[in-house]
């Protein structure tokens, strides 16, 4: 038994949190966010120089072929930084690929993405703001339109409306799709669909987290070939089951390194401000909702940690186990960011003081990939 | 990360298993519940699994912490007897006797304990003396072949039963240092000049009690450790009051008890379990109660590496703090009239088992020192926050 990390992921964490203090400071990590692309192209770069882009990736499509528990050691830090990137995205649309696409999907995508050319990004909310697959409304038609014009490639479908909160989308080359199929809509179908492709438009939207980009996906007439269909029936909806799960231990691994930068912010300027002749970290009134943090940060972490392990397993206990990290972390996270403003009195509030990023990140983390309500209520699922 | 047990592991945890098929009978009358536990006691003795950790000359197991926690884990699953009855003996007052002790008190003490033949009681809490432990003031003195003890004690659980009691007195209040000239002492209980009067809790039991020394002769030799340095004793012992995995079972045990609970009533006429509310509170709890399973195991990985692990604990016991009083709570809240019906009232569901929780909580929340206490621990030893 060990739930712990290895050497070799230690010594990732190390080079991580060394790349990142060194290349992409809070200094740094504002300019990136008030800039028009919202990640940094070189440090992406960089990344994939090291390998990191790659890290779930089999080595026979030229990545690490490592797991998620790996993974989560680079998330866990990338949150400690808010280093704003479209990483989790990313690996999200990685693993789709790997647990849904055909070998040729796998060969076109894989190897482009471990070698940070190609960036992914999974497309499955739309307005209805729905975790589940029935707020999936977009339809997707057979492509009579073309058969009748004697293209015979087709079986395909043509896509027409508009996918919101799509996390990263002017980033990505390619999006995985849901929708629902004309000849089969009570299933859920997944596909591929190329950022180049005729009638694909992007909007970006602005959240009050800038660290985090997301925007709307429009289609218009977009043509889906039958080879870009990744899955179709219960195995899809398994997949984006799948998603939703990895999605959430993915912003919860940042949530915990984010949530400990906070703490520490918090923790120091308390120890610094001096009130009523002592340090403000010396009453109980601002040790004790600092003890509370760490209480929480170190339960979600373990949850966290689980929740990674049981993405590498088949042993299926990663449904429950992400659903009860998150459901733990999405409240919690977001007391954090609260409590670390509130002790720091009016200097919190300031846009200059850095410990305003942190709530900003919480109160985007909490809806992500499904609130604490939406968790609990998948967990209950199991009792009763 | 791995949760794999070695082939070692593996083949004792199917001894475990094997042994409690043979040994655990599916249903014992209420009668013959003594004389089960006093058989099952004896056999577990044999086994050598009582005082598991305990090193094999001192009458333990001799066995790793990994099997300690998989033999106690078994056992919570099973709902078998505890290992061992003299709960105080085998949690602080053993591993006090085999750190501290002299040749001569781990003969005479030790297996008395793991053979269950009598209970411990643990005099350190004072009138005056509560969270600020080392403030203490029951004060000793050295007559040469022994102490002349004169004081009192409070809150003393299992008093009125125990044989024995671990004693934090005061032999020298020159220091200005606090924890300094304390001194721990083993002391009969039957010794002339002690007295014990048991108090009554709310629940009604009186399990705790009232200890007056007044002259009390202490041989010289019921020392352990120096004297002056029983400071150090006391928070070595009390380490070993770690919020282990296995006490997580407890809380499990508990959590299935409250499911079991919800399926069986109705709110304003409709199952309990339909209500969304009674779903997400439930499955708050559940969060909570793996995220310290977790939490312990990611603890003992950190044991296992031969890392050290202390004020980290304060995090289950907090945890802990919280499920015990909100879950006893709850399953009252939930029942409406009936939840407040306690053992005998006609209208009790379960033999007012949860009327009863829902006051014995402090026995958790204020018994191992207060949830104000560990938040304490935490932002002063681990977050560095000056002391108030
Ligand atoms: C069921 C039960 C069994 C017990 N068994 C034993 C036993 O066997 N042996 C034994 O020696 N003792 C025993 N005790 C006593 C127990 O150890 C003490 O009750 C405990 O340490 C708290 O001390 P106190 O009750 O004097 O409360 P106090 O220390 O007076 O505390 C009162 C309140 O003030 C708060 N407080 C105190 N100091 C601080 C501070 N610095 N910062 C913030 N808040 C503070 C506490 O959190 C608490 O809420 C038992 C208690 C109970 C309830």
């Amino acid at each position: 038994m060990n739930f712990g990390f290895t050497e070799e992921q230690e010594l990732l964490r190390e080079q991580v949190r060394r790349f990142l203090d060194n290349k992409c400071p809070l200094t740094e990590v504002r300019k990136i966010a008030e800039s028009k692309a919202g990640f940094s192209q070189d440090l992406w770069n960089e990344m994939a120089e090291l390998g990191w882009l790659g890290i779930t990736v089999p080595e026979n499509y030229g990545g690490l072929g490592m797991g998620w528990v790996d993974l989560i050691v680079v998330l866990e830090e990338s949150g400690r930084s808010l280093f704003p990137s479209p990483i989790i995205s990313h690996n999200l649309a990685i693993d789709a690929l790997l647990s849904a696409g055909t070998e040729q999907q796998k060969e076109t995508w894989l190897p482009a993405m471990a070698s940070g050319q190609k960036r992914g990004c999974i497309a499955i909310n739309e307005k209805t703001n729905w975790h589940t697959p029935e707020g999936i409304r977009l339809q997707g038609l057979q492509e009579r339109g073309l058969q009748e014009k004697g293209k015979q490639r087709s079986n395909g479908y043509s896509l027409t409306g508009e996918k919101h909160f799509v996390s990263d989308v002017d980033a990505a080359d390619f999006y995985i799709v849901a929708f629902r199929a004309d000849d089969k809509p009570e299933d859920i179908t997944l596909a591929i669909v190329d950022s180049s492709a005729s009638g694909v438009k992007t909007i970006m939207t602005e959240t009050f987290d800038k660290t985090k980009r997301e925007g709307i996906l429009s289609l218009s007439d977009v043509v889906v070939p039958k080879d870009q269909i990744l899955s179709e029936g219960p195995a899809a909806t398994e997949t984006l089951s799948r998603l939703l799960e990895l999605g959430a231990v993915a912003v919860t691994a940042e949530a915990v390194g984010a949530a400990e930068t906070a703490l520490n912010i918090t923790t120091e300027y308390a120890k610094e401000r001096i009130q009523f002749g002592a340090p403000i970290g010396r009453y109980q009134g601002v040790k004790h909702p600092l003890a509370d943090m760490y209480v929480d940060i170190e339960s979600f972490k373990s949850l966290a940690y689980y929740a990674a392990w049981a993405a590498d397993e088949v042993d299926g206990s990663l449904s429950r186990s992400a659903s009860i990290a998150k459901a733990y972390a999405s409240d919690a996270f977001v007391r954090i960011g609260t409590d670390s403003i509130q002790l720091h009195g009016a200097i919190g509030y300031t846009d200059e003081y850095d410990i305003q990023l942190f709530i900003k990140r919480s109160k985007w983390m909490r809806p992500a990939f499904g609130d604490t309500h939406f968790h609990q209520d998948r967990i209950a699922a199991l009792s009763f | 990360m791995d949760f794999d047990l070695s082939p070692d592991e593996l083949v004792f945890r199917q001894e475990v298993r094997d042994f409690i098929k043979t040994n655990m009978p599916d249903k014992v009358a209420k009668k013959d519940e003594m004389a089960f536990v006093t058989e099952w006691n004896k056999k577990v003795r044999e086994k050598r699994w009582v005082g598991y950790t305990w090193p094999k000359e001192m009458g333990g197991g001799g066995g790793s912490l990994m099997k300690q926690v998989i033999l106690k884990q078994e056992m919570a699953i099973a709902k078998t007897p505890g290992l061992g009855t003299c709960f105080m003996g085998l949690s602080w007052v053993g591993p006090g006797i085999i750190q501290y002790g002299t040749k001569d008190q781990q003969e005479r003490f030790l297996p008395d304990i793991l053979d269950s033949k009598f209970q411990w009681c643990t005099g350190y809490s004072e009138p005056n003396i509560g969270s600020d432990l080392a403030s203490l003031q029951c004060k000793a003195e050295n007559k040469g072949d022994h102490y002349l003890v004169n004081g009192q004690k409070m809150w003393t659980s299992l008093a009125p039963f125990a044989e024995w009691m671990i004693l934090l007195v005061r032999t020298d209040s020159s220091s200005e240092n606090k924890h300094e000239g304390i001194t721990c002492l083993l002391v009969h209980m039957k010794s002339p000049g002690l007295e014990v009067r048991p108090i009554k809790n709310m629940t009604g039991s009186a399990v705790f009690a009232e200890v007056f020394f007044t002259d009390v002769k202490v041989p010289q030799e019921n020392r352990l450790g120096e004297e002056g340095k029983g400071w150090m004793v006391t928070v070595s012992a009390l380490a070993n009051e770690r919020s282990s995995i296995a006490e997580v079972a407890g809380l499990e045990r508990k959590l299935e008890d409250l499911k079991a609970l919800v399926k069986r009533i109705e709110i304003q006429g409709k199952p309990a379990t339909q209500d969304q509310s009674v779903r997400r509170t439930v499955a708050g709890f559940e969060t909570i109660i793996e995220s310290m399973r977790l939490n312990g195991m990611r603890y003992l990985t950190k044991q296992l590496k031969g890392e050290p692990v202390s004020s980290e604990t304060s995090v289950n016991k907090l945890h802990k703090a919280t499920l015990e009083v909100e879950m006893g709570d709850y399953a009252v809240s939930l029942m409406g009239h009936v939840g407040i019906h306690s053992r005998n009232s006609p209208d009790a569901l379960d033999k007012g088992r949860y009327a009863y929780r829902a006051l014995s909580w402090p026995d958790v929340v204020i018994g191992g020192g207060t949830p104000n206490i560990q938040k304490n621990i935490i932002s002063e030893r681990i977050l560095g926050l000056p002391k108030d």
